[in-house]
């Protein structure tokens, strides 16, 4: 096995690729360092000049709005020149090659790179061709992972519950899919979270994910009781009909999160969603928007949590 | 040319011996006892074998010769002491036809290198739709015909095909994959497809394909060889239908005895195989069915795959690996591994290859043709790129010091290859 690609010589976080194998001391300084931007990102200048005179690309291969902004505003927090680049409609269309790609932008001396892409892995074959000090951060590969959305979500659930180690932490929906559960299940196990839930169809659950140290549940309310955390992963529209699922009515039938189902879970239950949502698919918006979500804190931090990642990358 | 081998420690797999002895070559062929030799070639500290015979190598040509050149990949042949290789027909446009089958052997022929031996498509263009004309592909120079990594996704197409293929007694070659449960995967349906999230071919995608063409075996009776078997459940259905007595054969590729998905690492796309990488239970059986003879061989499954195929997202990269130049080498390790003799290691490259493809090659015995090789089975090998003489310089072996060099070729009496 090759040695983690995401870090340095030293042990030190030179890329943010993956969640999973990073050390826990890590996963706890990004969250520790996002809880210092907190404030930041609450005062009237909600400037800090670490990233000064460093150039961030925003290198996206598959279209997201929310995504690229919330790295936009962090790195400008940071007081960085951001750069959006929407690689889905310039060079992928005329056929230059992704590697092609990366080596031109970094003739332009950029100093990290957040990549979205398609295609799992990608991040990491880029990661393996940049120079020494440039830096990768993966906004979403694939199916594979999305680590600041897992890191957002870790910062969230610490905001609200104090303590990984007695938690029981049910993810729902379509798993198979989501990158966003991925990147969430190995923070959780990671942090010491003593049981991680996945629930959705078979349809929806990946081959051997019990290898990832979590407990399947087909039946949401089984899977949903004394849960102190329930997380509702989107439902992309493409894959309402078909194979995997008869109708988004049905799907919401039996794993979409409503007030019933969701007192099934423990009274203070915090309940999260990555976004955008569908209301009345996997979560109704009762439950939305009542007293037990914390979707829009979510985003908050989420900006305070890549302004960690950043800031903590560029110092490596 | 009259050649005398001596000193040189002999392995013949077909006959089972093996010992300190001379080999005498006359006109092309093993010759029974020594006249004047033209040439003497001491093999001192060698091993003495038959060539090599590959049952699948892709050449490239026609189509593809920005990959790899049919020059190239000769060269490359005969320094891994591959003196007979089939190709498969996955080349552009693929070989459907009379005209090409023959010009790819005069061009073969014309390098004169290894033999090689064109396997012809099933279907017109691969498409799955339409027999080829089997009867001139024959007559053109194919041996047998097969879809290549193609699926045939009708299967009443496939049963025709068979019965076609059985009238005249041709061999017919198929990989068992089923189109609609491969279609859109990359790597094996399990955990390490999970973690990464990669699109999975689960494994019965294989066995649905196999017992459905066993069951066709069995109602046709064609000769049929499965390539690439690469589950257990699929070494299993081997098993019982060779109990039974239908006339079917299978090959391994020499990646999927040593690796497995773990070896996907961080998206390694040198292990971007078709088919997939399979979990390590699966190489077990793979590797335990080739020693119990329900594997019939060992193939290298040569498939050069240039750099921009490969420097791409794994799913987006180019399936295949270079193994012409790894076939001894990786062999040997299997072998090793299995603590099997010399003798039936080499079995599995030599005589069983040769009983499948129904050449006189593969075998020492006078009379044979006198295709031979000599190789240091501890001599060391660094796989780099600048030591592989094929124009594909992608293999999972990069990096890896095996062992086993050739040291001479000769096919059909000539010395095609020294170091």
């Amino acid at each position: 096995m090759q040695r983690n690609p995401q870090l340095n010589a030293k042990g030190e976080l030179q890329h943010l690729l993956s969640i999973e194998g990073l050390p826990r001391e890590i996963l706890l300084q990004i969250l520790d360092t996002a809880e210092s931007f907190v404030g930041v990102t609450e005062r009237e200048v909600k400037k800090v000049p670490l990233l000064r005179g460093k150039s961030v690309f925003n290198l996206f291969f598959e279209p997201s709005t929310r995504t690229r902004t919330t790295f936009e505003i962090a790195a400008k927090r940071l007081s960085a020149d951001v750069i959006n680049l929407n690689i889905t409609v310039s060079s992928a269309t005329k056929g230059e090659s992704l590697l092609d790609t990366v080596a031109n932008l970094s003739a332009m001396q950029a100093d990290i790179f957040i990549v979205r892409h398609e295609f799992s892995g990608a991040p990491f074959l880029i990661a393996r061709h940049v120079k020494p000090h440039e830096h990768v951060i993966n906004a979403g590969d694939g199916r594979h992972a999305h680590p600041t959305q897992g890191l957002l979500d870790l910062f969230t659930i610490r905001h609200y519950k104090k303590d990984f180690t007695g938690l029981t932490v049910a993810i729902v929906g379509d798993i198979l899919h989501s990158r966003v559960a991925r990147s969430l299940i190995h923070g959780l196990t990671t942090l010491g979270v003593p049981e991680v839930r996945v629930i959705g169809p078979q349809t929806l659950i990946p081959a051997g994910v019990e290898a990832l140290g979590v407990r399947v549940f087909h039946d949401m309310r089984e899977g949903l009781k004394g849960c102190d955390v329930v997380v509702m992963l989107r439902l992309q529209n493409e894959r309402m009909r078909g194979a995997l699922l008869p109708s988004a009515q049905e799907f919401n039938k039996h794993y979409g999160l409503s007030g019933d189902k969701l007192g099934l879970a423990r009274p203070d239950a915090i309940v999260m969603h990555p976004g955008p949502m569908n209301r009345g698919v996997e979560i109704d918006s009762t439950v939305a928007d009542g007293p037990h979500s914390v979707i829009l804190p979510q985003v908050t931090f989420g900006i305070a949590v890549r302004m960690a990642v950043m800031s903590i990358v560029a110092g490596n | 040319m009259r050649l005398h081998i001596k000193n040189g420690r002999i392995v013949d797999p077909a006959s089972g011996k093996e010992g300190s002895g001379d080999v005498f070559i006359a006109d092309g062929r093993i010759s029974p006892e020594g006249g004047k030799a033209d040439r003497v070639i001491d093999a001192k500290g060698l091993v003495v074998a038959p060539g090599f015979i590959d049952l699948s190598a892709r050449l490239r040509e026609p189509g593809y010769e920005y990959k790899a050149t049919l020059e190239s990949e000769m060269d490359a042949a005969v320094s891994g002491g591959v003196t007979s290789l089939a190709c498969p027909p996955d080349t552009d446009p693929p070989l459907d036809e009379p005209g090409l089958v023959d010009m790819l052997r005069r061009r073969a022929k014309a390098l004169s290198r290894a033999r090689v031996y064109p396997v012809g498509a099933l279907t017109v263009k691969l498409e799955g739709e339409a027999l080829t004309e089997m009867g001139q592909l024959t007559d053109a120079g194919c041996v047998a015909f097969s879809q290549a990594n193609v699926p045939m996704a009708d299967t009443q197409v496939l049963w025709r095909a068979l019965q076609y293929a059985a009238t005249f007694g041709y061999p017919v070659w198929l990989r068992a994959e089923d189109a609609s449960l491969a279609k859109g995967g990359v790597a094996h349906d399990g955990e390490v497809a999970t973690r990464l999230g990669l699109p999975g071919i689960p494994a019965f995608a294989e066995t649905i394909a196999l017992a459905t063409l066993l069951e066709l075996v069995r109602a046709t009776r064609a000769r049929v060889h499965v390539c690439r078997l690469s589950t257990a459940g699929g070494v299993e259905l081997m098993r019982r239908a060779k109990q039974e007595g239908l006339p079917v054969t299978c090959d391994v590729g020499v990646h999927h005895v040593h690796l497995c998905d773990m070896d996907l690492g961080y998206f390694d796309s040198q292990c971007r195989l078709e088919p997939p990488l399979r979990s390590q239970r699966d190489r077990d059986a793979l590797s335990r069915g080739l020693v119990e003879g329900v594997v019939d061989c060992i193939c290298s499954d040569h498939t050069p795959v240039d750099e921009d195929g490969k420097h791409l997202p794994f799913a987006q990269a180019e399936p295949g690996a270079t193994g012409l130049e790894l076939l001894l080498p990786l062999t040997l390790r299997w072998g090793q591994a299995n603590k099997l003799g010399l003798a039936a290691t080499l079995a599995r490259i030599t005589s069983e290859p040769a009983r499948i493809l129904g050449v006189a090659s593969g075998r020492l015995a006078p009379g044979a043709p006198a295709d031979v090789v000599l190789f240091d089975p501890a001599a060391p090998l660094k796989v780099a790129p600048e030591t592989l003489k094929s124009q594909g310089k992608n293999t999972p072996f990069l990096g890896y010091e095996l062992a086993g060099r050739v040291r001479t070729t000769i096919v059909a009496g000539n010395v095609v290859y020294e170091q």
